[in-house]
């Protein structure tokens, strides 16, 4: 792709590519699991595509969206990408990486899940890979914020633009985060994969990890908030309900996504249970600001589903266009999330956490979260932003509208099973759910219809792949369609939620006083540190 | 900043429920101690054959009549295996781990916690009776999925 949308549509044909390979190593993985043979089955193969499946779709695939949709936004919003050869660089950087830790992983080298947790031991290549990744992220950032501070020159006083607003709290996020994932991964992990030293602290190693683990989260899902709050009320015709609550929302985010860790480490010895409690109740806090978009997207649906003539109490919503793929996958995506965010209240509940803690309900619930609410939709995305970039319109939009909806049943299929053999006890991330034979039966219907589920998701990502790589080649050519984003009921207004800094600011202070003193108070133990472990 | 009526009626009613479900947290946890592992203990996870208590893991009951199991997980087994311990009578897990990370879930029950090689995980729970199959569900390696082991819950005669 050439012209002013090449680094984008570069950093989304990646993501693309990624997610179409990581498609086939989830339907390997949930027929292992249900005992359902093909040919090649084994263990390593198993591990090793578990490691492939978290690390291509969790870290790959979406980081790749996000830094391409952000490019995208800033070229349409602010006008302008400054430092572009820094970008490149970056690009031809964090690819390096990715491929890295891919021959790695790919080779059975670095069977570590995406994960990680030492003292099981990667090949450097694999630390090295995802750290070039991550730096690269950084510098997307730093390019991101210096056209913002190049727009704000010429615009002072203008409150952003909602969409570039929104992608600001990602990049905040995204830095407050990968700090803890730099001090495990630059500081204990690479040194002690290289043998410059003996041991490692996995305690340690695994809350660094969480520190990064939980507002990775946030940093996927704030990007789907921004088509949330600034496309999807202008496709579907209307306006979005309210401007303020969306700023303030992703400031919210940027302040508690990242002091919540502990609540992955529930169970985990070393921590005290009044500090768990504390991120029991900050975690709590974080969901406020979903509740409060799930009001202003619905009520700015209902304004769209009334201006195209929708009457009564539901009326508006059969006006709304469900036939168009965009739509219909963001939609989709958030019905979803009704089911995925108590999920994982109950994940964070100090108390029933025990019951679910490491179990398949946690693969179905992150299939329906990021899975589903976050990948559908990046795939909406993708359908709106290939006819803008490329001047090509949707090849085989007859896949492009199918697509979301098969997913959706697919991944009903595929999560609910699972969830419900999580609650009653089935381990996550087995090769076969018969337990060394011990629990046979109790599982098996459920995985099956979670493997007719991944079946199902397959065909659906073949949809979207053959769509995406079919216009991106062989659209027809005409005339781009325009960026077009909502205009809010009120006009936006500057107000205190423009200002990062201070935000920044009071999110560092927030994680300090979360993790600060256990994390010294384990530090000042006597501690035994770990050789390396490679049992694959 | 402008907020709508119902918006905001709805911005309460949020908070109003994030605050019920905390409160029902908070007092679960400080009325009927349900609480996950909270000690911070170590141990030099490559010493543990010389270690007095995780060389002989096993069941014990203390001079004051409580039963302590002490459990070692190591790829790919739990010791002891069976684990055997009274029913409907609080029983004290000490779980540390020789190698890499395992989980230790005794199915269909709240037991569920981590192994970490390095730190003791000290948990106390009640069984009813019956056999339960131990899991583990911390990836530890290519035969992770056959990690399992027994525990038998007896009631006392």
């Amino acid at each position: 792709m050439k012209g002013r949308f090449a680094l984008a549509g570069s950093h989304i044909g990646v993501s693309i590519a990624a997610f179409a390979v990581a498609s086939f190593m989830g339907v390997l993985q949930a027929l292992s699991i249900a005992d359902i043979s093909f040919p090649r089955r084994d263990e390593s193969l198993f591990y090793v595509s578990v490691t492939a499946h978290g690390v291509l779709m969790a870290l790959v695939f979406t980081t790749y969206f996000i830094m391409g949709l952000g490019y995208a936004l800033a070229e349409v919003n602010l006008g302008r990408v400054v430092g572009k050869a820094a970008a490149w660089f970056a690009f031809v950087m964090s690819l390096a990486g990715s491929v890295m830790a891919a021959v790695s992983i790919l080779r059975g080298e670095s069977t570590v899940l995406y994960t990680f947790y030492p003292p099981l031991q990667a090949k450097p290549s694999f630390y090295i890979g995802a750290t070039l990744l991550v730096v690269a992220s950084w510098i997307w950032g730093g390019v991101m914020l210096a056209s913002y501070r190049s727009w704000r020159k010429e615009n002072p006083g203008v409150p952003a633009p909602l969409a570039i607003h929104g992608m600001i709290a990602t990049i905040l996020i995204w830095y407050l985060a990968t700090a803890g994932l730099a001090v495990e991964v630059v500081g204990m992990l690479i040194p002690w994969s290289l043998g410059w030293v003996a041991t490692i602290d996995p305690l340690v190693a695994r809350t660094f990890f969480w520190w990064f683990g939980h507002p990775l989260v946030y940093f996927w899902l704030l990007p789907a908030y921004v088509l949330w709050y600034t496309v999807l009320p202008k496709v579907a015709g209307g306006k979005l309900f309210s401007d303020s609550l969306g700023r303030m929302v992703f400031i919210l985010f940027v302040l508690l996504s990242t002091p919540v860790g502990f609540h992955h480490q529930f169970v985990d010895p070393g921590i005290s249970s009044g500090w768990k409690l504390a991120h029991t109740v900050l975690t709590y806090a974080v969901i406020y600001p979903s509740l409060v978009t799930a009001f202003t997207i619905v009520a700015s649906l209902e304004v769209a589903g009334r201006m195209r003539g929708g009457t009564g109490l539901f009326g508006w919503i059969r006006k709304l266009p469900w036939g168009d793929p965009f739509f219909a996958s963001i939609a989709l995506a958030m019905i979803a999330f009704v089911f995925g965010g108590w999920g994982g209240a109950i994940n964070a509940a100090y108390a029933m956490n025990g019951m679910i803690h490491n179990t398949a309900w946690i693969q179905g619930h992150f299939h329906v979260t990021v899975g589903t609410t976050v990948g559908l939709s990046f795939m909406g995305g993708t359908y709106w932003l290939l006819p803008r970039m490329t001047g090509r319109a949707l090849r085989f939009r007859a896949l492009a509208i199918t697509q979301p909806y098969l997913w959706i049943l697919g991944m009903a299929l595929f999560s609910t099973s699972y969830h419900i053999a999580g609650i009653r006890g089935l381990p996550r991330r087995v090769y076969s759910a018969s337990l060394n034979g011990e629990q046979g039966a109790q599982w098996h219907t459920l995985t099956v219809i979670a493997a007719v589920g991944a079946v199902v998701l397959l065909v659906s990502a073949l949809c979207y792949v053959t769509v995406a790589v079919a216009t991106w080649l062989g659209g027809k050519k005409g005339e781009a369609p325009a960026f077009e984003f909502a205009a809010s009921l009120r006009p936006p207004v500057a107000s205190m939620w423009d200002r990062y800094g201070l935000w920044t600011v009071v999110a560092i202070v927030l994680i300090l006083l979360a993790y600060g003193y256990p994390i010294v108070h384990l530090l000042m133990q006597a501690r035994y540190g770990s050789p390396p472990f490679r049992p694959f | 900043m402008n907020v709508e009526f119902y918006e905001k009626i709805w911005m309460w009613a949020a908070t109003g429920l994030l605050a019920l479900f905390l409160g029902t947290i908070v007092i679960g946890a400080a009325s009927s101690a349900v609480h996950p592992p909270g000690k911070l203990e170590t141990v030099d996870p490559t010493k543990l054959l010389e270690h007095p208590e995780f060389s002989q893991p096993g069941v014990k009951e203390r001079a004051d009549g409580s039963v302590v199991v002490v459990v070692l997980a190591e790829t790919y087994a739990f010791t002891p295996d069976p684990i055997e311990v009274p029913a409907n009578r609080p029983v004290t897990f000490r779980l540390t781990s020789s190698d890499v990370m395992h989980g230790f879930q005794v199915v269909g029950t709240n037991a569920n916690a981590m192994a970490i090689p390095g730190y003791v995980t000290e948990f106390t729970i009640s069984f009813k009776p019956g056999e339960y199959t131990i899991g583990c569900n911390e990836y530890c390696g290519v035969m992770h999925h056959n990690m399992v082991g027994k525990l038998i819950a007896k009631e006392a005669k």
